[in-house]
């Protein structure tokens, strides 16, 4: 009689469990990967291309068609011009279908004629070349309708042009212009400086209002409701309040505070360095703080009372308790939530967009992408710079799941 | 240390500071209240407050009597709060009751057991913890109520009203109806209905299309065995980190080459894809916690796993799919880059893409703040209704912000 041994490899269950949890994921995965993964390609490629916004739109052929000319003189002309001012376009060809009533006398002689249908080739358009091809014609029927008719029947144009985005041309240009000058530094600081202070206030103000709210009472789940508003609310509704509530002009901060003799004259809070930079700050941590005090508070009530009953007995105060019981069960949580908030308010736009809109030395990484794609036009430069914080982000994550993960399981 | 635990610097001090921050409290209050010219004395606040602990301290007779002297001190004396020339008694009177009362009834309850002589270290950190949380709940309930209604009042009142005395935020009642002319504009000349709906309907699709997607894969990563499966549990996290700036400028350029760029159908079919990691994320820790013998059984008895997934794990957990829910609509509601950059045709605008619109020279402030309103309500009343769902979709998703 043989030993029993435990099935050695994978049996047709495990198999079958495998390929039952890769179908689940296909979905998913085919989805992400279209919409996260195939853009940070695309990033990479067109950040080393010298595109604006403009090559947006490729290169084409643009034709205008009109009846000219009268009685027995009468043309239709076709008036083709090159879209582009900096690419040529090779192999134009014209097709177009003339109206009932509309006879060929003599045509182009680029073209051909099959019946009530025209064939041009027009060869290659320089870059912001102009062509015309004219058929004389005779008219059966009122000119304006047949004119109107003509150019209701839009000609068909093809032509081949080099797309900037699919051609082999490629250039380091982006990268000097984003690495080039003080400007590069400048970006860093203003970006380190807004999320190395918006992440620590967003924790240490979430730390106090958990100290708050930690105690039971009556109304606390109306407080905390309240205090969980910044988050909820939507960015843009909050950043105009607050825009509006610090106007240098017509705001009640400005009002209030010359009232009590802070300052004399109006203060533009969002429009002055370096105030502005703190100012978006502010509303950073303002913004966040309901989001670390959730966590910190969910961990803090999981933490058992009979520590601090012990604590107690030993006649330890409340700060001694806060300090050496509550701080210590929260370092884990709160070097977890620093990473994550440090990692998102990296990569936070929308608020300094609309506070500042990155004037006033405000500008951080994110908003420079979109500063250098649309503001400047230079789609390449706003791509090299969201390759740069495409770096960045890896090397956090790298941090992250090297020193955090194992310690809270995530 | 032990010098400062002497009740009567205790005492002084604590009181000082308390009575400083009820005067600046209530003269910001009752200025953005009445519009008059209220401001804190913070000099006098200090010294009234000193003089109040130190009563406090040594008896509760004598901090009322105090109380009563501060209150009726901001009629003709210098006190806590210091009036503009043109504020009438009556508004001074109100203010000095206002401040006794707060004094008295708040001084009493921080300073305790905080008596003349020495103090323990236990009175001592449990007067400077009642100050601090005093304070907390001013402070907080402050910054957060604040701008709050600030939005609220500026987008019932009209412009000449705002600059000529911004700090007025007192209503005209008599207007009536024409309070909300405001609101009444944006929905008929700003189109404002349409964006609620597109709003709702794009946040709804993108809640559906999410658990669509994230249903069968949270399940997957957290219940069945395959290769693969710690590497893609991190990676969840991971295209979490991703930027949504980074990726919407690819995004943008294939949306214009392919025409759905100024359309819906783009709008929705980007958004899950920003949500799905987030609902990949809650979800597979709660089906994690969920029992696995409950599901066994159904294996046993004959069901396939998707009639499990269907019948078992899916009724399990409503609760965390209300969460996912709540959350990712929240996401999508209030979802602003990516409506800004691909919408452009006002017909089809969203909400926030619609407030985007308002902020103009053009428009007066009240319209902007008007829409602002209608973009925060909906959400919040959605949160105040089932905000046990929230928070705890909030606590298990969002590291997400």
């Amino acid at each position: 009689m043989t030993d029993a041994v435990p099935p050695k490899g994978r049996g047709p269950l495990a198999r079958r469990e495998a390929r039952l949890a890769w179908g689940l994921l296909l979905p998913t995965l085919a989805i992400v990967s279209a919409v996260v993964i195939v853009p940070l390609l695309a990033i990479f490629w067109i950040s080393f291309k010298p595109i604006g916004l403009a090559d947006l739109r490729p290169p084409a052929p643009v034709v205008r068609e009109s009846l000219r000319g009268s009685d027995d003189d009468i043309r239709i002309q076709y008036r083709v011009r090159n879209s582009s001012r900096s690419e040529p376009i090779i192999g134009v060809t014209l097709s177009d279908t003339l109206p009932d009533g509309i006879a060929v006398v003599e045509a182009d002689p680029r073209c051909t004629l099959d019946g009530p249908s025209v064939f041009c080739d027009l060869g290659d358009l320089d870059a912001g070349g102009r062509d015309e091809v004219e058929f004389a014609v005779t008219l059966d029927g009122d000119e304006d309708t047949l004119g109107d008719a003509a150019e209701s029947s839009e000609p068909e144009m093809r032509g081949k042009a080099s797309n900037i985005l699919t051609n082999a041309e490629f250039t380091l240009d982006n990268f000097e212009r984003v690495f080039s000058g003080d400007e590069f530094l400048h970006v860093l600081w203003v970006t380190v400086f807004y999320t190395l202070f918006g992440t620590l206030g967003a924790l240490i103000v979430g730390l106090f209002a958990t100290m708050l709210l930690n105690s039971s009472f009556k109304g606390q789940g109306i407080l905390r409701g309240l205090y969980l508003f910044p988050y909820v609310a939507p960015v843009i509704a909050v950043a105009f309040t607050w825009i509006i509530l610090f106007d240098p002009f017509s705001g009640s901060a400005n009002a209030l505070l010359i009232r009590m003799g802070v300052t004399d004259s109006a203060i533009n809070f969002f429009g002055d360095r370096p105030l502005a930079l703190i100012m978006v700050t502010v509303f950073e941590v303002w913004r966040y703080f309901p989001l670390s005090f959730l966590f910190i508070l969910a961990r803090m009530q999981s933490i058992g009372d009979d520590m601090y009953e012990a604590a107690d007995m030993d006649g330890a105060s409340p700060f001694q308790k806060f300090w050496f019981l509550s701080l210590p069960q929260l370092l884990g949580i709160l070097s977890v939530l620093f990473l994550l908030r440090f990692i998102w308010t990296f990569n936070k736009f929308d608020d300094i967009f609309l506070l500042t809109g990155g004037n006033a030395g405000t500008r951080t990484l994110t908003v420079n992408v979109y500063e250098q794609a649309f503001a400047v036009s230079n789609i390449g430069a706003g791509a090299a710079v969201a390759v740069v914080i495409f770096v960045c982000l890896l090397i956090f994550s790298f941090l992250f799941f090297r020193f955090i993960s194992r310690e809270e399981g995530l | 240390m032990s010098n400062l635990r002497k009740g009567t610097l205790t005492g002084a001090v604590l009181g000082a500071l308390w009575v400083m921050v009820l005067a600046v409290t209530v003269s910001v209050a009752l200025s953005f209240g009445t519009g008059e010219a209220l401001r804190p004395g913070i000099l006098w606040s200090l010294a009234w407050g000193a003089a109040l602990g130190l009563g406090t301290v040594f008896s509760p007779a004598i901090l009322i009597g105090l109380s009563v002297a501060m209150g009726l001190a901001h009629v003709v004396l210098p006190a806590p709060v210091l009036f503009g020339a043109e504020v009438g008694p009556v508004l001074r009177l109100a203010t000095g009751a206002i401040m006794a009362l707060a004094a008295w009834w708040s001084l009493r309850r921080i300073l305790d057991d905080v008596v003349p002589g020495d103090l323990t270290r236990h009175e001592f950190e449990a007067a400077v913890i009642r100050f601090l949380t005093g304070f907390g709940y001013v402070f907080f309930t402050a910054i957060v109520a604040i701008p709050f209604y600030v939005m609220v009042m500026t987008s019932l009142k009209n412009q000449s009203e705002l600059m000529q005395n911004p700090l007025d935020f007192g209503l005209d009642l008599s207007q009536g109806w024409h309070l909300f002319d405001s609101y009444y504009e944006l929905m008929t000349d700003f189109n404002f209905g349409s964006y609620l709906l597109t709003s709702f309907m794009v946040s709804v699709a993108t809640v559906f299309l999410t658990l669509l997607f994230s249903i069968p894969g949270a399940y997957a990563v957290a219940r069945l065995r395959f290769s693969g499966r710690a590497a893609f549990s991190r990676s969840i996290l991971l295209i979490y980190m991703v930027p949504m700036i980074v990726l919407a400028l690819p995004i943008y350029i294939a949306f214009s080459m392919t025409g759905l760029r100024n359309s819906i159908v783009g709008l929705v079919l980007i958004y899950p894809v920003t949500t799905i990691p987030v609902g990949l994320y809650m979800l597979q820790g709660y089906f994690r916690g969920l029992p696995a013998e409950v599901e066994e059984a159904g294996l046993m008895d004959g069901l396939s796993r998707l009639a499990v997934i269907w019948k078992i794990t899916l009724p399990l957990s409503l609760p965390a799919l209300a969460s996912v829910s709540l959350y990712v609509f929240m996401i999508a509601w209030n979802e602003f880059l990516l409506a800004f950059m691909l919408l452009d045709d006002p017909s089809k605008f969203t909400l926030t893409r619609g407030v985007a619109m308002l902020n103009s020279s053009e428009i007066p402030r009240q319209h902007l703040m008007a829409g602002s309103v209608i973009a925060t309500l909906p959400i919040m009343a959605i949160f105040l209704g089932l905000e046990r769902f929230m928070t705890k979709g909030l606590t298990a998703g969002s590291v997400k912000g």
